[in-house]
């Protein structure tokens, strides 16, 4: 088997599987389920990354999305019920409508991009090439997405960290990781079950 | 050939258990196809790596397994204490120590 055919279809069959995933997540009522079926989604667009070469995401996919939000939605959990209230069917009209209207004009546009790994792309002919042949004598990182992050652009992942931890901290705050969620959640009578 | 065939072979474990994660009748049966599901995924992406010839990033493989060990240590949690505050260790309850 072609090693290129065999990524490919390694993508369908990944793809089938997140789709059947957020068809799940979508029918799910119980919001527990819900939370645990996102996290393998996750995981698994994360190895979908991995595939299409982005290693860089997929680190961030599986740090955030996996890791950090499954706990998060975890614990805004306790402080609402544990079940979704079915919705009528007309009030989602409208929300499917604009997803299938982004959804067309984004497929429209992605006419226009250049065909997948065109080394004489805009994004890899002039700015990226040029990276690429002074990033070894600037800084001597191996990585090219790392040196560009933390040392091209410094200033502006040290601004994205103070907001992302200012972020977390409002999330903390809210959620209250303390006492406060304790004696909310022994006020709920129901046990463990679902 | 041998790699192309274990890679074959877990996506069609992923499949079962993602059929099990949707049709689970009880939680329980949710929470372990979905941690047996992140499993298969680490098991992926370390074939992954060998199928592709890149085996550079095997320790993406590792960071999952952790991740996965994490949110499910963390929904077990919540399922028996409804608290994250709760230390494991000093709680009372006849429970075996984590």
């Amino acid at each position: 088997m072609n090693m290129m055919t065999g990524t490919a279809l390694l993508d369908v069959a990944i793809l089938i599987m997140l789709f059947i995933l957020a068809l799940g997540i979508i029918r799910m009522r119980s919001l527990f389920a819900i939370v645990m079926m996102s996290g393998a989604y996750s995981l698994l667009s994360a190895a979908w990354f991995v595939v299409l070469d982005a290693v860089d995401v997929a680190f961030t996919e599986a740090a955030v999305g996996a890791g950090v939000s499954t706990v998060l939605m975890l614990g805004a959990m306790l402080l609402t019920s544990r079940r979704a209230k079915p919705t009528k069917k007309w009030l989602s009209l409208a929300p499917l409508a604009i997803c299938l209207i982004t959804g067309s004009v984004l497929i429209y546009a992605t006419i226009d991009l250049p065909p997948f790994g065109d080394a004489l792309s805009p994004a890899n002919a002039y700015v990226g090439a040029e990276y690429l042949a002074s990033v070894k004598g600037d800084i001597d990182v191996p990585n090219v997405v790392t040196a560009v992050l933390a040392s091209y652009r410094g200033f502006d992942t040290l601004g994205e960290v103070v907001v992302v931890f200012t972020a977390c901290m409002a999330v903390v705050l809210l959620l209250g990781f303390g006492e406060r969620s304790l004696s909310a959640s022994k006020r709920t009578p129901d046990g463990g079950k679902d | 050939m041998m790699i192309a065939v274990a890679v074959i072979a877990l996506v069609m474990a992923l499949i079962l258990m993602l059929i099990r994660v949707l049709l689970g009748p009880s939680l329980y049966d949710r929470v372990l196809a979905v941690n047996s599901f992140g499993q298969k995924t680490v098991l992926l992406l370390g074939l992954l790596g060998f199928f592709m010839g890149r085996p550079d990033f095997l320790d993406l493989a590792i960071l999952y397994a952790l991740i996965n060990f994490v949110a499910t240590i963390a929904i077990l949690k919540f399922v028996r204490y409804r608290s994250f505050q709760v230390t494991l260790v000093k709680r009372p309850a006849p429970e075996k120590e984590v």
